[in-house]
């Protein structure tokens, strides 16, 4: 009987799966019609990627702009429901993130199930901050005279992030969950040689009420993507992580032409993925806006109540 | 304008004049490196003027590159001890200044009035009372960093590069150097060209306070100067307030290095008048948002937006009471309206002016007659302005108000983001839920609701978009100035 059934497993030919780009809520091939191999790290053909233009770049930015009031607009605790939604998308579809991990980083399954576990546990961290980030790094400030005066975060708009090269799905995780989480919307730029659990990614998100545009990822050659988005006027903020040094520095000079927020990458060496982040991949995209009105307070101010 | 006919008519003015006697202006001063003031490697030296007679104040040693590296080693030397030092320690030291600055604040006030051209009520009553309170709101700061929320022991960078405008002189330095001191940092702070006075003044101060040698370093120059600073390999930190074109050169400059950077750049700021505002107060912020410092306020709200059912009314009361600001002398103490910092920026301001006439815009000033010498430019009203024209798209940095108007609060909040800058907004009506929901929609980084240009060492201060990244004030102003 299981000898059977094992046959039957051999004999069964598995169904390939088309990955696609993921922008605006839906999976478009790249416009320009080109793909790459993707291969694992024995250098066996995994699947062909697309290979995304410029152009592509561009619609994604134009999805990210148009997805941000939305988003941005969302209640904070609504972006926490939406996010976690996403974990638990993340937690039913475990095996084939490790599977797909696996691969990309050369890893055994025990190997790749630990970070694939950190990943959904990191991406739960970051749905609990949407509602408390305003409160630690926001507040009243006592200036010296009758007026109330608040100081709160805001998401600067929309931020290109290049996701690091070498962890696939976890260094992912760790520099996009940020950027949402506080009401930003993203156009990604998935590792370029293991792309793949990237594009699944956006499977999980296009079901887990996100919605379509606040992510956009993009797979293909990162310099080839990343420099437009580097000098795209209507892009806010940049995160280079996924950048080598020089090509780090070329964006960086691209993006100082609107003055685009830049988070650059962190020095060789000191990358560690699987420690708990800080603040500072939110705060690194974030605008703190300052109201002041008048308390009313009589006096020689000349206002009055 | 004190000496129209209109305004004579109602009241004559004695002249008012503060005393110049409470300060002592030497006929030269050096760079000051290491805690003494020597002169620049190459002996070049340039005059600074008063704007307001066109008299030589002094002349000031020009720093050039070999400065900059002596400054910024030196910097870098007193920068072991000095991030070593107790916090404890280092708040004695800015709590110092802060009480010699008071101490000297009258001196300090007519010195900047004096070589900026301000009107002394400004420098007295807000600049130097704004530097004094920087310094000690920071000096509190210096022992108490493990609680700014930036993690256990926060470090400093190293040696902070500064380089500042000359709109507020004294201030701009306090919102520099007050923070970069107390988290442990030392400076090299270039002040503009045109007014280096006052910075030269702070480095007296710094020696009365005893600071260590090298800790503050000041060097008067040009761009290149600056220049220098920034790419200067010893520099950590640069912090720069000015134009938004140098801010861009100054973000390429960096790129590819570890240095850490903070820009607060330009405005077009815009100041929504709603028709249920009440407008004397309204008309009291619009001459406060884009009169005050004659306009050369990089937050200032010289684009107008009214609401279309009450221009009429708005506009009438705003000319009649800008016929009253009294445009002369700056040290004397009834003046609103005080010189042009340069004559470049005279000429700058001038020919925006004419491009806006030129492009259609309908000009108004009251009337008002200028002093003869110096650099002045009546205050101008331009109404008919619409979004296309470059008086309501450019920066013009000076007492020019541009008029724009509107129909629906969406309106109001779409005209008022469509720049690409986002520093300051002004909101004014009497509806608490609008004002709310305008100013979260507004892409700004302060925004004053039924006030204008007010600033507190506690309140953070900075722009969104090509107005800048970073926050100087508060809290926020010591992440600036840290590892973290």
């Amino acid at each position: 009987m299981s000898e059977k059934s094992d046959k039957t497993e051999q004999q069964r030919l598995s169904v390939f799966k088309t990955y696609k780009l993921y922008v605006g809520g839906k999976f478009p091939r790249s416009e320009s019609g080109r793909v790459y191999d993707v291969t694992d790290s024995k250098g066996k053909w995994l699947a062909n990627a697309p290979l995304s233009s410029r152009k592509d770049a561009r619609d994604a930015v134009v999805a990210a702009r148009k997805a941000f009031g939305g988003w941005s607009g969302a209640t904070a605790y609504n972006r926490g429901q939406v996010l976690y939604r996403v974990a638990e998308m993340l937690e039913g579809r475990r095996e084939q993130f490790v599977r797909e991990v696996a691969d990309a980083e050369g890893l055994s399954k025990a190997k790749a199930t630990v970070l694939v576990d950190a990943t959904i546990d990191r991406w739960v961290w970051y749905a609990g901050w949407t509602d408390k980030i305003a409160q630690v790094v926001g507040g009243g400030n006592p200036v010296a005279g009758p007026f109330f005066n608040l100081s709160s975060p805001e998401p600067t708009g929309v931020v290109t992030v290049l996701a690091p090269q070498e962890s696939s799905f976890l260094g992912l995780v760790s520099v996009l969950a940020p950027v949402i989480a506080t009401g930003n919307t993203a156009v990604v730029i998935a590792s370029e040689k293991s792309p793949l659990p990237a594009l699944s990614l956006g499977e999980v998100l296009a079901t887990s009420d996100v919605p379509g545009g606040v992510v956009n990822v993009l797979s293909g050659r990162t310099a080839e993507i990343a420099t437009p988005l580097a000098a795209h006027q209507d892009v806010n903020a940049i995160d280079l992580a996924g950048a080598d040094d020089v090509l780090a520095k070329e964006l960086e000079i691209a993006a100082a032409d609107n003055l685009k927020r830049v988070l650059r990458p962190q020095p060789v060496g000191e990358v560690d993925w699987s420690t708990t982040p800080g603040l500072d991949r939110m705060t690194a995209f974030l605008e703190t806006k300052t109201v002041w009105h008048p308390t009313g307070a009589l006096g020689a101010s000349g206002s009055s109540y | 304008m004190a000496s129209t006919p209109a305004s004579a008519s109602v009241f004559e003015y004695a002249p008012a004049p503060e005393s110049r006697s409470v300060v002592d202006i030497a006929p030269s001063y050096g760079l000051f490196i290491d805690g003494e003031f020597t002169e620049a490697a190459d002996g070049k030296v340039f005059k600074t003027v008063s704007p307001s007679t066109e008299e030589v104040l002094s002349e000031i040693a020009q720093a050039g590159e070999a400065d900059v590296d002596r400054a910024a080693k030196a910097a870098r030397r007193a920068f072991e001890k000095w991030s070593a030092l107790p916090g404890s320690e280092r708040a004695k030291y800015l709590f110092r200044i802060a009480r010699i600055i008071q101490e000297r604040s009258r001196e300090l006030a007519v010195l900047e009035t004096l070589d900026n051209g301000k009107p002394i009520k400004e420098t007295r009553d807000t600049d130097l009372p704004l530097v004094a309170a920087h310094f000690f709101y920071y000096a509190g700061w210096a022992d108490k960093l493990d609680h700014a929320g930036f993690g256990a022991n926060p470090r400093p960078l190293g040696v902070a590069g500064q380089v500042i405008p000359w709109n507020f002189p004294l201030l701009m330095l306090a919102w520099k150097i007050a923070p970069a001191l107390a988290t442990g940092n030392t400076v090299v702070l270039k002040p503009a060209e045109t007014t280096p006075l006052s910075a030269l003044f702070f480095a007296d101060i710094c020696r009365q306070a005893g600071l260590p040698r090298g800790v503050v370093n000041i060097l008067p120059g040009y761009g290149d100067s600056g220049a220098a600073l920034v790419a200067h390999p010893d520099v950590n930190k640069v912090a720069f307030t000015g134009s938004t074109a140098v801010g861009k050169e100054i973000a390429r400059t960096v790129a590819g290095t570890r240095k850490k950077v903070t820009l607060e750049l330009g405005g077009k700021g815009a100041n929504i008048v709603f028709d249920d505002a009440p407008i004397d107060q309204a008309v009291e912020g619009i001459v406060t948002g884009i009169f005050f410092n004659q306009g050369q306020v990089c937050c200032a709200g010289s684009r107008l937006l009214v609401q279309e059912s009450i221009q009429d009314e708005l506009l009438d009361s705003l000319k009649r009471r800008l016929s009253t600001l009294r445009l002369g002398d700056p040290l004397d103490k009834n003046t609103d309206i005080g010189a042009i910092n340069s004559a470049e920026q005279l000429a700058r301001i001038t020919s925006l002016v004419e491009q806006g006439s030129a492009e259609g815009a309908e000009r108004w000033s009251p009337e008002c007659e200028l002093p003869s010498s110096g650099y002045w430019f009546a205050p101008t009203l331009f109404t008919n302005v619409t979004q296309a024209h470059t008086i309501a798209r450019d920066e013009i940095f000076g007492p020019v108000l541009s008029v724009l108007t509107f129909r629906t609060p969406d309106e109001a909040v779409a005209k008022a983001n469509n720049t690409q800058y986002g520093l300051s907004a002004g909101i004014w009506t009497e509806k608490g839920s609008r004002i709310l929901a305008v100013a979260s929609k507004l892409r700004a980084g302060v925004i004053w609701s039924n006030t204008f240009n007010k600033f507190d060492p506690t309140s953070p201060f900075g722009g969104y978009k090509e107005s800048g990244f970073g926050r100087e004030g508060g809290r926020h102003g010591l992440e600036a100035y840290l590892d973290v």
